[in-house]
């Protein structure tokens, strides 16, 4: 194998990576032209230097359909940072108890978080819509956010990296008098920093993309995330302004792309580990 | 498996498992009854009332022969978007595992696209396929091929399954470059010395080896391309044009939402739910077996 290239391997990556990097860089390279040339077909690989003031202005105003787009970044990323942070404080918490006490109906607490892994929003649209609206939370950034902060995924995960820890640890907490929750804070989650980054990027990832969710529970446009905010730029047929609308795509991509790239280690062995 | 060591007390652990449990309890169970709870009630064209009706929503589901279809279109596009992933993973990860220049540089640029969403795939699609504007469809269409996704059917279909298992084949990479990296390198020498080669070699020792990955991804893209294409579908065809790309998430959406009836809706989401309990089990099933395997 050695001294010779692996020539066909190198020709199935470069199909595979140029599957991925074009469609994103025509998107990139054609968010410079104009509305009108979009609209004729002229499609480009080659940006236009003078075009790169779409950015601006889509950031700054409002587009056909939506308000400007740093406001809907915005709402993506309090979106996307609240239901990472919040998924992770709760499933560590509940994991914690889980794993480390026994009390009343731990396993029916148990049982009862298990189950929601077979009810995605998505099987359970009407129902859980209509028990919003009777919280009196559509509309409201508690209800874009909180409603996704259950998690089974996590709380499974962090029971599994909570029963991996040795014994001689916790017995060395206990001799040093620490109590539950410095035993948590000092040593428990400093072991676990790893998963907790690997989850991060997945759950932050997980938040940015949502489209069904906020599409059900956030009708004002003051509330529209980034990726909704698209689709309605879209869905006004006739008038499609398709130079902003793909600007506005690089911009939704990045943030989570940034986070994927900058966190890739603990990312891609998080991900395969936890999923198991 | 349990802790020998634990903690004495039992209010702190309540209090602890108290905000998971309660989010739970009112966004997960609640929800997953009142559906239970209207799927067998029927509300006049008023919604003023509502009374009890038994099954007669499923029967009245089941017998619609819309519906089936819909069950029917499900599958497929489910099993078209799956397998196409699945394939398209598996072979890129074999590539990247092979000891070649730039591989970490490869491996860097596919695993990327794992963070884009599914709405925006449907956008970068539309630009590709739209008949139009985009580049490849206004191209098939100046050499002569008429192609216009959005008034035929078929094309249509075509058109969600490439977005939605583009979208997906990253995630499928990584998982299998994992499953290729956990199989021993003496397993993988010892064929080689045997004169295993290529293709052969591939069949007998490494796919048998990888099949717990691909059992797992299997459950996973099923479940992805059933649930979590809503946004692909809705931004790309809205389910159309008629009804060629409506999945069966789509006509939830699409009667519960758009149209209001509570009943059939409530009578889907439950015939849903149904469906990810049996792919979960299926997946818990699979779990068992890939680490038992290793």
């Amino acid at each position: 194998m050695k001294g010779r290239t692996d020539w066909a391997a190198h020709i199935v990556l470069c199909i595979g990576v140029a599957a991925f990097l074009l469609p994103i860089w025509l998107v990139f390279a054609s968010s410079t032209l104009s509305a009108a040339a979009v609209q004729r077909g002229e499609l480009t690989f080659i940006p236009r230097l003078s075009g790169f003031g779409v950015y601006y202005r889509v950031l700054t105003e409002p587009s056909a359909g939506t308000g400007p787009a740093w406001r809907m970044l915005m709402v993506s990323a309090s979106m996307a940072l609240a239901i990472a942070v919040g998924k992770i404080v709760i499933s560590v918490l509940s994991a914690y108890a889980i794993a480390f006490f026994r009390f009343p109906f731990r396993l029916t607490a148990f049982w009862i978080i298990f189950i929601t892994l077979m009810l995605p929003v998505e099987v359970r649209i009407i129902p859980t819509y209509m028990v919003m609206s009777e919280l009196g939370i559509i509309n409201t950034f508690t209800g874009l956010t909180v409603p996704l902060i259950a998690s089974a995924t996590a709380t499974l995960l962090f029971r599994q990296t909570f029963l991996a820890v040795p014994d001689e640890l916790f017995e060395a907490a206990r001799m040093d008098g620490a109590g539950p929750l410095r035993f948590l804070w000092d040593i428990l989650l400093p072991v676990s920093s790893a998963n907790i980054a690997a989850l991060f990027v997945i759950l932050f990832v997980y938040g940015w993309n949502q489209y069904l969710w906020p599409l059900l529970v956030a009708t004002n446009p003051k509330l529209d995330t980034v990726v909704i905010g698209i689709v309605k730029m879209i869905s006004t047929e006739s008038l499609t302004q398709w130079n902003r609308v793909m600007a506005t795509a690089v911009l939704a991509l990045a943030p989570p792309i940034v986070v994927v790239l900058a966190m890739q280690r603990w990312f891609v062995k998080g991900l395969t580990e936890g999923e198991k | 498996m349990e802790r020998r060591t634990i903690f004495s007390g039992w209010l702190l652990p309540v209090l602890l498992v108290l905000p998971q449990l309660a989010l739970t309890i009112v966004f997960f169970l609640w929800p997953a009854g009142q559906a239970m709870w209207s799927s067998t009630t029927l509300t006049d064209p008023f919604g003023l009332r509502s009374r009890f009706v038994g099954l007669a929503n499923f029967r009245h589901l089941f017998a619609d022969p819309l519906y089936v279809a819909t069950i029917w279109r499900t599958v497929e596009f489910c099993a078209a978007v799956s397998t196409l992933a699945i394939a398209a993973g598996m072979v890129l990860a074999i590539a990247a595992d092979r000891e070649i220049r730039f591989r970490g540089l490869y491996r860097v640029l596919l695993i990327w696209p794992y963070a884009i969403a599914p709405a925006i795939a449907a956008i970068l699609w539309i630009l590709l396929l739209h008949p139009q504007i985009g580049l490849i469809g206004r191209w098939l269409n100046s050499i002569g091929i008429p192609w216009d996704y959005q008034l035929n059917g078929p094309e249509a279909m075509l058109v969600v399954v490439l977005a939605s298992s583009w979208k997906q084949v990253s995630y499928n990479f990584i998982f299998f470059l994992a499953g290729l990296q956990s199989i021993p390198k003496a397993v993988m020498e010892a064929a080689r010395m045997d004169g295993a080669k290529g293709f052969f070699r591939f069949r007998t020792v490494t796919l048998p080896l990888l099949m717990p990955t691909v059992f797992f991804l299997l459950v996973v893209n099923l479940v992805y391309a059933a649930f979590d294409t809503f946004g692909t579908i809705w931004a790309m065809t809205s389910g159309g044009p008629g009804k060629s790309t409506e999945t069966l998430v789509i006509k939830v959406y699409r009667d519960g939402i758009v149209n209001q009836d509570i009943g059939s809706s409530s009578a889907q989401s439950v015939v849903l739910m149904g469906g990810i309990i049996l792919l979960t089990i299926l997946q818990f099933r699979f779990l068992g077996r890939r680490s038992g395997g290793q």
